[in-house]
């Protein structure tokens, strides 16, 4: 048996299929993938992500010490409650984990970080905060649901009643507090919505008063087709420590200036900009009959040059899709060995849809 | 517990196989073989006059999650298609034992068909599969 979210009997009793997910026990859908993904692209649909893991960082030193820890820089957060999208860096430029930072105040940020990382990031964090003095707390207190889609921002106003006041002007990737309930603007599906982490003994509850305001729940399997098509990278799969994020499509999340910064990794990925990284991250389009599945091999050229990091149906597009590491002369069209077949796939520039709409 | 109609002759790799009053047998995956599936997304079904032996691969059904083959029950040849499914794949989910039906094959020896299994002896198949 695996590790259960708060809403693991809820999961159970509106009949997901579930399934190991990094040791939890998560649904990967309740009836129709293709369905929930249609759902949250055109109405609004929720995801139990409390397996993710809040750790606050308190202290007087927390920005300082987040300069250094993060590839991004968090003086790009100047406003209370904002949020910052990062890579967190090995010594050799490798990606550790990819996470979302956000500025509570100025001696308190919280950051979510991976399930499936959740070990070797706290070890890691915990050792760099040492010298900076930084607190280094899990809010394993608080549970998650991300609600998205084009209507997902106005049902959960309807739930929160005279409560969502706080939240009618709030930007988008900026975080608001409503009493213990912390209400974040963001996602990983390319639709509008919110990430909202509450207190554990009050889920459930939050969760059937969104069920009915008609938000429909929804599993991984649409969390991985949903991300996919809008672009977003999938840690261990898309990026891990042997990749750099040059190579891994990330490249606009390395906050290079001001060149005085020093942060984890920095070196390394200097070197790599300057020599030019040998392979990037693109995504491909197949016209044909057929699924792209992780781990397929690129040919380009007639050599066999490449693999799909992460490969699936776009519900959306109605075709198949992917990531692919590729060498970087790569130009517009590759071949992928389906199955023994060579066929012919395009090669684009990801995201492939975001809000609703396909933009290939 | 998935839906094993009594009437139908089934195969280890989740094909059913219907006989037809005209001696051809209809041939489409379990309730079971689509559960484990998930959503379809792909059918690539066989040429009508193709032949094939028995345990041959003639048709691949490709599911949001992952690629599968289907396999020949009997020995034959292919006289009929489900043209719908390069449309509605999701047939096979909502009704793999009527609109879902993938293929239809004319057998070249009928002791092959006798030898399948029946749906009491494929549910003890899954059920063994699933321990």
């Amino acid at each position: 048996m695996g590790q259960r979210t708060p809403l693991y009997d809820v999961h159970v009793n509106l009949k997901a299929k579930m399934v190991d997910f990094g040791g939890w026990d998560m649904p990967i859908n309740y009836g129709s993938q293709i369905e929930e993904h249609h759902q949250v692209r055109k109405d609004a649909g929720m995801f139990d992500v409390s397996h993710m893991v809040v750790v606050d960082l308190t202290g007087d030193k927390v920005r300082e010490f987040l300069r250094y820890l993060l590839a991004n820089n968090v003086d790009r957060l100047k406003d209370q409650g904002k949020a910052l999208y990062s890579c967190m860096l090995n010594e050799k430029g490798g990606v550790i984990d990819d996470l979302i930072t956000y500025y509570m105040t100025e001696t308190w940020f919280r950051m979510v970080v991976n399930a499936a990382t959740r070990e070797k990031d706290l070890a890691w964090i915990n050792k760099q905060a040492e010298s900076y003095g930084v607190d280094v707390k899990v809010r394993d207190d608080l549970a998650m649901i991300a609600v998205q889609g084009p209507t997902a921002r106005d049902k959960v106003h309807a739930v929160l009643g005279s409560k969502s006041q706080a939240l009618e002007d709030i930007g988008v990737f900026f975080m608001r507090e409503i009493g213990d309930m912390a209400v974040a603007r963001t996602g990983y599906t390319g639709e509008d919505g919110y990430e909202i982490m509450l207190p554990v003994a009050d889920v459930v509850t939050f969760w059937e008063q969104l069920l009915q305001a008609g938000v429909k729940p929804c599993g991984l399997g649409a969390r991985d087709t949903l991300r996919l098509e809008a672009g977003m990278n999938l840690y261990g799969t898309d990026m891990d420590e042997e990749t750099s994020p040059l190579e891994s499509g990330l490249g606009w999340t390395i906050a290079w200036e001001p060149a005085g910064r020093d942060f984890i990794g920095r070196k390394p990925l200097e070197q790599q900009r300057e020599q030019g990284s040998s392979n990037k991250l693109v995504g491909l389009l197949l016209d044909g009959k057929g699924v792209l599945r992780n781990h397929q091999k690129v040919v380009v050229d007639g050599l066999e040059a490449g693999e799909i990091t992460s490969g699936s149906f776009s519900p959306t597009l109605g075709k198949a899709i992917a990531f692919a590491r590729v060498p970087k002369s790569t130009g517009e069209s590759c071949k992928v060995d389906m199955r023994g077949k060579l066929m012919d796939v395009k090669v684009v520039k990801p995201p492939f849809v975001r809000q609703g709409k396909a933009c290939i | 517990m998935s839906n094993i109609p009594g009437e139908l002759r089934y195969t280890k790799s989740h094909e059913w196989v219907r006989k037809n009053n005209d001696g051809t047998l209809t041939v489409g995956i379990s309730d079971h073989a689509q559960e484990l599936l998930g959503d379809l997304v792909f059918v690539d079904v066989p040429d009508v006059g193709s032949t094939f032996d028995q345990g041959e691969d003639c048709a691949v059904i490709e599911s949001v999650k992952a690629a599968s083959d289907v396999y020949s029950p009997v020995t034959g040849e292919v006289t009929a298609v489900n043209e719908d499914l390069a449309d509605t794949p999701e047939v096979i989910n909502s009704d793999p034992y009527n609109d879902g039906w993938i293929f239809t094959l004319k057998p070249s020896e009928a002791s092959e068909f006798d030898g399948l299994m029946s749906a009491d002896e494929y549910s003890a198949h899954v059920e063994a599969e699933e321990h």
